[in-house]
C-alpha cells in the first residue's frame, strides 16, 4: 500500500504550500491531484496578493481591522490576526521563491489599491498574479521532489472512530482504485462554484474536500457565505479582476451614471465585493441595464497602463465577447466566485477541536478555500484569498508534521476500503433510465443561482433547498455513459456532482437558518444584521440520515467590537 | 448554427485499439468555442468522450489540441472561425506526445523536459531580509515569458521533435530563459552550459511554428534565440570543446569565417566546428563530404578571399563593437 506521513491532497497554492513545508522539513509527504498542479484554480486569482509590509509604513493591524471590516465582523479576528501579521514574511518567501512581482522605482515590491482597504498592500504580476504564484510553488516542488498523484481522484476519506488514516483514490488514466495510508490529510481541493451556474470558477471546482470531510463527520461552517464577484462576463461568467477597478477603472449603468456615488461614496468602486455586488444587481433591477449588465470602463487608463497592468483581462474581454477595453467598455454583472465557509478548522488547520469544544475529524486538516478558518467571515476582501492558502497552507503542514510524528498510522484493511469504493463505482456505472449527470448538474445549479443569488429571501431558499433535495434523489440513478477504465471523466463527473449536492444542501440549509442580513448573505426578509441573536458561526454536520444537525459557535472577538459598516 | 465537430479518438479500452475519427452534428451558437462544442457534445451526447479542460479562460492550459492540423487552445478558439466550406471543424489530440484516450495526451515526456531544465530560481547570494531587489523592467520582461501557461501547444506543433523526441522543446526552453532573464538568479553559466548540450538550444530549426502555436505570445522560439545570443555572449562555450555543443561551436565558426574571408567555407566550418582533432566525428562526416566531392557540390578548401574583404571586417568589427557597448 501507498504510505505517508502526511498527505495532501489538492495541488492548488493551498496544497503546494503545505506540501512544500513538509519536504523541507525531511518528512514522507505526497500530493494527490485530479488535474495537474499548475492546472489549479489558483490560477485564475488575478489582481494580486496583500500584505502590510512594516518597512513600507503599513501596519498589519490596519489590514486585520480592514478585513473583519470586510468580513462584516463575522470572521474569527483571532484567525485574522494570525493572517495579517504572518502576510509580510509569507510575501518576502514568495519572493525569494523566484515570483516575479511588479515593482517600484527602486526595484522594490510595487503595490496597487484593492477593494475595501484604506491602503494600497496589494502585491501583484500584472493580472496573472494567482498564474504567477502558482508556477513559481510548482517549481518549488520541482526542486524538492515531492511525489505528486497527478491526475489522481480521492473518492473517500478512510476513518476509524473519528480519525483519519489515508484516503481512497482512483488514479484516473487506468481506472484502478487505491488506498493510501497517511497520518495526516490535509484537504486542499479548493472551492465549490460549480454548485452554481454562472460561476468564475474553472469546472474543477466542485466542493469535493468539502463534501468528504462533511461525509466523514467533519462540521461545514458559514456555508451561506458566497462571494458574488461584481465583475464577471455575461454568460460564461468568466472573472474580470478587481485589479481593474483598483487602476481606476469606473461601473457605470445605462445612463452613463458612476452609480457607486450612490452606494458609497467614499470607496465608490473599491467598497467591499457584497456592497458593489448588491448596488450593481439593484441597478439592474431598475432598469438601469443593457441586456441584463452595468458596464466596466477602463477605457481612461490608456492603452500603456492597460497592456502592462491587465493585459489578461484585455484578452478575455477579447477572446469571450469581443470587447477591446481598450476602446468599449465591457458588459459585466455579479457572479458566483468564491465561497467563505468551508471545512471548520483552527488557526493551525485542525478540523477537530483538541479542547473539545467542537468535534469533527482527527488527523485532518484543511487550508485554502476548501477551509473556513474563518478569515473572511462574510466577505472576503481581494486578494486575501492568496493569502489565505499561503499562511494556512504552512501552517496546517506544521500541525501535521507534529500530528504526524506523534502518531501512528491508522490501521485499516485495504481491501473492505478500496471494495466499497469499487462497488460505489460500479453501481452508478449500472444505473439506466435516469438523466445525464450534466442535465442533473446544470438543474441544480440553476435552482442555486434562483434561491442564493444576491439577493435571498426564506421561500426563495427553501425552494432551492427543496429542489436540490429531489436532485440527490435523481443522482441514485444518474447515467454514467461511458464505461470504460481508462480516464473515465463521465463517472469522475458523477462523482463530483455527487459532492456538489453535499455542498448545495449545506449552502441553503445554512442560508435558511441565518435569519439576518450579514455580508454576502442579503435577505430581503430580514434586512439589517442581527449582533444580538447572529454574532455565531453556523456548523452543519451530516446525518443522521438524510439529516442536518446544526450547532453554533460564538465569533471570536480580539480588538474590534462590531460597528456599523460603511464605506 | 449546425457544425460536424469531427473529433480524432482513441479508446485504451478496446482490445486492438486504433484510433479513429468519429462526427457529432450539433447546434452551436456564434460565440462558441471549440471547447464549448465539446462540452456540450460529451455533455448532451456522448458522455465517453474524454478531454481535459478546467478554466474556459486561457489560464489552466489544460485544453491544448489542434484543430485544423494545428495546436490550439480549445477554449480560446471559436468554431465559427475553423469552420470549413461545408461547416466541419477538425479536432486530434495535440501532436508529438503519446495518446492516452481520445484528446487526453501523456503530460509525463513533456513535464521531464520541464524537469530537465532546473525549474527553480537558483540565487547564489545569501538571502536578503527584505525582498531581493530587482529593476521593474526587467521583472516586465519577465511577464511576458511568465505567462507561460505549460499548455503544451508548441511542443504539439515542433517539428524538430517530430523527427528528434530528445529536444528539450519550445516550453521548457521558454522556462529555462525566463531563470536566465532574471537577474535574481545566479546560476546563467551553469545553465547556459547545460542548454547548450545535445538536445538543447542549438536544436531548434527557428521554423516557427511554436510561435504561431503559443496561445499567450510567449514566442519560445525567440526566447530560445535569446539563449544562443546570451550562450555566445557569455564567451567561452561551456562544456569546452569535448563537449557536445556543436550549435554553439558551429554559429561562432560561421561568425569567425565570414568575417575573415568575406565568404563561408563550408568545409573549414565543419573542421572548426567539430574540432581539429575530433577524428570519429571527422570520419563520421567522410560520406557527406564525399558525396558533396562526387556530386561537385564541395567547395574548394583554398577558397580566395572575396574582393574589398576589409569593407566586410570593418563592418564585422563594428557589429561587434556595438553589441559590446549595448552590452555595458
Amino acid at each position: 500500500m501507498y504510505s505517508h506521513d502526511v498527505l495532501v491532497l489538492g495541488a492548488g497554492l493551498a496544497g503546494m504550500r503545505a506540501a512544500l513545508e513538509a519536504a523541507r522539513s525531511g518528512a514522507n509527504v505526497a500530493m494527490l491531484s485530479k488535474v495537474y498542479p499548475v492546472r489549479s484554480h489558483s490560477n485564475a486569482a488575478q489582481g494580486g496578493i496583500n500584505a502590510a509590509l512594516t518597512d513600507r509604513g503599513d501596519d498589519w493591524h490596519e489590514h486585520a481591522y480592514d478585513t473583519v471590516k470586510g468580513s462584516d465582523f463575522l470572521g474569527d479576528q483571532d484567525a485574522i490576526e494570525v493572517m495579517c501579521r504572518e502576510a509580510g514574511q509569507e510575501l518576502i518567501n514568495l519572493e525569494h521563491m523566484g515570483v516575479i512581482f511588479n515593482r517600484d522605482d527602486e526595484g522594490r515590491l510595487g503595490t496597487r489599491a484593492f477593494g475595501g482597504q484604506r491602503r494600497a498592500r496589494t502585491f501583484f504580476v500584472a493580472d496573472i498574479t494567482g498564474q504567477a504564484i502558482l508556477h513559481v510553488m510548482y517549481e518549488q516542488i520541482l526542486k524538492y521532489n515531492v511525489r505528486v498523484y497527478d491526475e489522481w481522484y480521492a473518492t473517500t476519506l478512510i476513518t476509524d472512530h473519528g480519525r483519519c488514516g489515508g484516503v481512497v483514490a482512483m488514479e484516473m488514466r487506468t481506472g484502478e482504485v487505491h488506498a493510501i495510508r497517511a497520518k495526516a490529510v490535509i484537504l486542499a481541493t479548493g472551492g465549490l462554484g460549480r454548485v452554481f451556474e454562472p460561476s468564475t470558477n474553472a469546472l474543477i471546482c466542485t466542493g469535493d474536500g468539502m463534501s468528504l470531510a462533511y461525509r466523514a463527520g467533519a462540521p461545514l461552517m458559514d456555508m451561506e457565505m458566497v462571494q458574488y464577484h461584481p465583475t464577471t462576463l455575461k454568460g460564461s461568467g468568466v472573472l474580470l479582476s478587481e485589479g481593474a477597478r483598483g487602476e481606476g477603472a469606473y461601473l457605470i449603468n445605462s445612463r452613463g451614471e458612476r452609480f457607486m456615488e450612490r452606494y458609497a461614496p467614499n470607496m465608490m468602486e473599491l467598497a467591499s465585493r457584497d456592497v458593489v455586488s448588491r448596488a450593481e444587481i439593484t441597478e439592474i433591477n431598475e432598469g438601469n441595464d443593457i441586456d441584463g449588465c452595468v458596464l466596466l470602463d477602463c477605457r481612461h487608463l490608456g492603452r500603456a497602463k492597460i497592456m502592462e497592468r491587465l493585459m489578461y483581462i484585455h484578452e478575455v474581454a477579447m477572446d469571450l465577447v469581443g470587447v477591446d477595453i481598450t476602446k468599449d467598455p465591457v458588459p459585466i454583472r455579479p457572479g458566483v466566485h468564491y465561497q467563505m465557509g468551508g471545512i471548520k478548522t483552527d488557526v493551525d488547520g485542525r478540523c477537530w477541536d483538541p479542547s473539545g469544544g467542537w468535534k469533527g475529524v482527527e488527523g485532518l486538516f484543511a487550508a485554502g478555500e476548501t477551509a473556513c478558518v474563518s478569515v473572511h467571515g462574510g466577505n472576503r476582501l481581494g486578494a486575501n484569498s492568496l493569502l489565505d492558502t499561503v499562511i494556512f497552507g504552512r501552517r496546517s503542514a506544521e500541525a501535521a508534521m507534529d500530528y504526524a510524528s506523534a502518531n501512528n498510522h491508522l490501521e485499516f484493511s485495504e481491501d473492505n476500503w478500496v471494495g466499497g469504493e469499487k462497488a460505489t463505482m460500479q453501481a452508478l456505472l449500472d444505473n439506466s433510465g435516469g438523466d445525464l449527470v450534466a442535465k442533473v448538474r446544470l438543474d441544480m445549479a440553476t435552482a442555486m443561482d434562483e434561491g442564493l443569488g444576491v439577493y435571498r429571501t426564506e421561500e426563495g431558499m427553501q425552494r432551492a433547498l427543496d429542489a436540490v433535495r429531489g436532485m440527490k434523489d435523481r443522482f441514485k440513478n444518474v447515467i454514467v455513459q461511458d464505461k470504460g477504465k481508462a480516464f473515465n471523466t463521465n463517472l469522475i463527473f458523477a462523482l463530483e456532482l455527487g459532492c456538489m449536492l453535499d455542498c448545495a444542501e449545506a449552502i441553503a440549509v445554512g442560508g435558511i437558518d441565518r435569519k439576518e442580513s450579514r455580508g454576502a448573505h442579503s435577505r430581503l426578509d430580514y434586512a439589517a444584521r442581527d449582533d444580538e441573536n447572529w454574532m455565531k458561526h453556523i456548523l452543519l454536520y451530516q446525518g443522521p440520515g438524510d439529516q442536518v444537525t446544526k450547532e453554533y459557535v460564538p465569533i471570536v472577538i480580539t480588538q474590534w467590537q462590531p460597528e456599523e459598516r460603511k464605506y | 448554427m449546425q457544425a460536424k465537430v469531427s473529433v480524432r479518438r482513441f479508446n485504451p479500452d478496446e482490445e486492438q485499439p486504433k484510433p479513429y475519427d468519429q462526427q457529432y452534428d450539433i447546434e452551436v451558437e456564434e460565440h462558441f468555442t471549440v471547447l464549448d462544442a465539446l462540452i456540450k457534445v460529451r455533455e448532451e451526447v456522448d458522455g465517453s468522450l474524454a478531454l481535459r479542460c478546467s478554466c474556459r479562460a486561457a489560464i489552466c492550459g489544460s485544453c491544448a489540441m489542434r484543430v485544423n492540423g494545428h495546436a490550439v487552445l480549445a477554449c480560446k478558439a471559436r468554431v465559427s472561425q475553423h469552420l470549413s466550406d461545408d461547416g466541419e471543424v477538425r479536432v486530434e489530440p495535440a501532436g508529438n506526445q503519446p495518446v492516452i484516450k481520445d484528446l487526453v495526451v501523456d503530460l509525463e515526456p513533456f513535464w521531464n523536459k520541464v524537469r530537465a531544465v532546473e525549474p527553480y530560481l537558483q540565487p547564489s547570494l545569501p538571502e536578503p531580509e527584505a525582498e531581493y531587489l530587482a529593476p521593474n523592467e526587467v521583472m516586465l520582461h519577465l511577464v511576458d515569458v511568465m505567462g507561460c501557461i505549460m499548455c503544451g501547444a508548441c511542443v504539439s506543433d515542433c517539428t524538430v521533435l517530430e523527427v528528434d523526441p530528445n529536444f528539450l522543446g519550445p516550453a521548457a526552453l521558454a522556462k529555462a530563459y525566463r531563470f536566465v532573464a532574471d537577474t535574481r538568479d545566479e546560476e546563467d553559466s551553469k545553465r547556459l552550459g547545460l542548454y547548450n548540450g545535445y538536445g538543447g538550444i542549438w536544436d531548434c530549426t527557428r521554423c516557427g511554428e511554436c510561435v504561431a502555436a503559443c496561445p499567450k505570445g510567449v514566442a519560445p522560439m525567440d526566447r530560445i534565440m535569446a539563449l544562443r545570443e546570451k550562450a555566445i555572449e557569455s564567451g567561452t562555450p561551456p562544456g569546452g570543446y569535448d563537449g557536445a555543443a556543436y550549435g554553439y561551436r558551429h554559429a561562432e565558426a560561421f561568425e569567425e569565417i565570414v568575417s575573415h574571408k568575406g565568404r563561408l567555407e563550408e568545409t573549414m566550418l565543419v573542421v572548426k566546428t567539430l574540432g581539429m582533432f575530433n577524428l570519429p566525428k571527422m570520419l563520421g562526416m567522410l560520406p557527406v563530404g564525399l558525396n558533396a566531392m562526387f556530386h561537385r557540390k564541395m567547395p574548394s578548401p583554398f577558397a580566395p578571399t572575396v574582393p574589398g574583404v576589409n569593407q566586410i571586417r570593418r563592418l564585422a568589427a563594428r557589429i561587434k563593437m556595438n553589441k559590446d557597448g549595448a552590452a555595458r
